[in-house]
């Protein structure tokens, strides 16, 4: 999937790859996408509420080897 | 949808407690709430500009986990505090956790609002020279003028 902006959370705890997901969206625009990366495995189950209260679009998860990846549409 | 709000009083000064409120306070500006911390009494240690005297220990927390089991007597010793403390930041950052003060800059960078209760700075003395500028002092009736409007109130 194309992406216009990635964040990688490698080995950070919650909150941080949350924090920091909503820090990178910041100078986005919207419509555009997000990847962000995480080993937290925490950060699934976050990533979804992040998403659901925000209204960012949680468009796709997936995993890479030991690593989360999703991909959010900026509201 | 309106914006929601969380009120947190936070009262404990030791490591350990001091993560909740701000872990809370980071997550929830960063899902766009409005966000209220009212430090009092020992909480008010979380707003020095300094954070490296915020300390862990290991007497009277049996639920501690300990890498080898350690009698109280022996917990009590000088100098068990500063390695437990030690031991726990180390763990923490091996672990990817964040730094109390990495987490209350973010916090700050949110808009949190960081509130220091009026009395108990005078009943301890402190200057507030040596806590952060962005704190604000305040009374009781100010917390709640906020909190009985939040979404959710938490003491701790």
């Amino acid at each position: 999937m194309n992406f216009d902006k990635e964040f990688d959370a490698s080995g950070l705890s919650c909150p941080l790859p949350i924090v920091k997901t909503k820090k990178a969206l910041n100078d986005m625009t919207s419509g555009q996408i997000l990847r962000v990366i995480a080993t937290d495995p925490g950060s699934c189950a976050d990533m979804k509420a992040f998403a659901e209260q925000t209204g960012n679009d949680l468009v796709e998860t997936g995993e890479q080897g030991k690593a989360f990846v999703f991909f959010l549409k900026k509201k | 949808m309106s914006t929601k709000k969380m009120a947190i009083i936070a009262t404990k000064g030791t490591l350990d407690w001091a993560y909740p409120p701000f872990i809370l306070a980071s997550t929830a500006a960063a899902l766009g709430w409005e966000v209220q911390i009212f430090f009092t009494f020992y909480g008010l240690q979380l707003l020095r500009k300094d954070l490296s005297d915020v300390k862990i220990s290991p007497l009277a927390n049996p639920a501690m986990p300990m890498p080898v089991d350690m009698p109280v007597f022996v917990q009590a010793l000088p100098g068990m505090e500063a390695m437990a403390t030690m031991m726990m930041k180390k763990k923490m950052a091996d672990k990817g956790v964040a730094t109390l003060k990495e987490l209350r800059d973010t916090c700050i960078e949110c808009d949190v609002k960081m509130i220091a209760c009026q009395m108990t700075v005078d009943l301890f003395d402190f200057d507030k020279k040596d806590f952060i500028d962005e704190t604000e002092y305040a009374g009781a009736a100010t917390f709640l003028g906020f909190a009985g409007d939040t979404d959710v109130c938490l003491y701790i």
